[in-house]
């Protein structure tokens, strides 16, 4: 391995170190990715419910919908659906060669964050009927 | 250069696998808004008159084993990425597998009881 890689330069001031936005968004993929994984249980188990015509299961799933921990978690799973899904066409995108120069690239990076928090904002509203 | 094997098609497979399943769920996840915003989920009625269709159990089931390899791979990724011990890697790569084969039967289950 020693000869296949030259001795990369080394610059770990922690404190000096700015993570360029396109870089926020590729831990957030994973960090969205990882959150999404931990909570599949909820997702399938909500999906159970909300398919199953029996009262009890009725009445679960509305005392589910209306727990103001579980909307908070659904809310958080939303962000991070969305964000995976915008990084994600992002990385395909960037796949194709579209947009893999450091302006596009940013620009890009700063559309996912627009477009993710934007769409959750408006579930979320949608969903507490704000809207 | 002396060649160091790491692995069956030095990941390839996997890399290409990611991206067809992350198609696969992009085009589903566009149906499903799509069906949203078309009334599917207007009523608990609608909503489970909608997913009783032949097509949309079949499509939701192609979604569904996308997710779940796609999570493999991802999961499998962040394993191999912080955990070094290879006993504990190995052990959390068979728990990942093993609860995503569960969740895959879980799923099945539900789509076709309608």
């Amino acid at each position: 391995m020693t000869e296949m890689t030259k001795p990369r330069p080394k610059f770990l001031t922690l404190y000096q170190i700015r993570l360029p936005v396109a870089g926020i968004v590729s831990i957030l993929h994973r960090v969205s990715g990882a959150g999404l994984f931990l909570l599949l249980p909820l997702l399938i188990y909500t999906l159970q419910v909300s398919l199953d015509p029996q009262p009890a299961a009725v009445a679960t799933f509305q005392s589910i919908k209306g727990n103001f921990f579980v909307q908070f978690l659904l809310f958080g799973l939303c962000w991070a659906y969305l964000h995976h899904f915008c990084a994600g066409i992002r990385y395909l995108l960037l796949d194709l060669h579209i947009g893999i120069e450091k302006s596009g690239s940013r620009k890009s990076a700063m559309i996912v964050f627009a477009v993710s928090l934007s769409l959750t904002l408006l579930v979320a509203l949608k969903f507490l009927g704000v809207m | 250069m002396k060649r160091i094997v790491v692995g069956a098609h030095y990941g390839l497979k996997d890399w290409l696998a990611q991206r067809v399943t992350a198609v696969v769920m992009a085009v589903f996840t566009i149906f499903m808004i799509a069906a949203i915003a078309g009334g599917a989920v207007s009523s608990a009625d609608a909503w489970r008159g909608f997913m009783a269709h032949r097509l949309v159990q079949i499509v939701s089931f192609l979604f569904a084993v996308s997710l779940f390899y796609h999570a493999w791979i991802g999961v499998r990724d962040i394993w191999m990425d912080y955990v070094k011990p290879p006993g504990l890697r190995l052990t959390l790569h068979v728990l990942t597998a093993l609860a995503l084969i569960g969740y895959a039967g879980w799923t099945v289950q539900i789509l076709w009881r309608l």
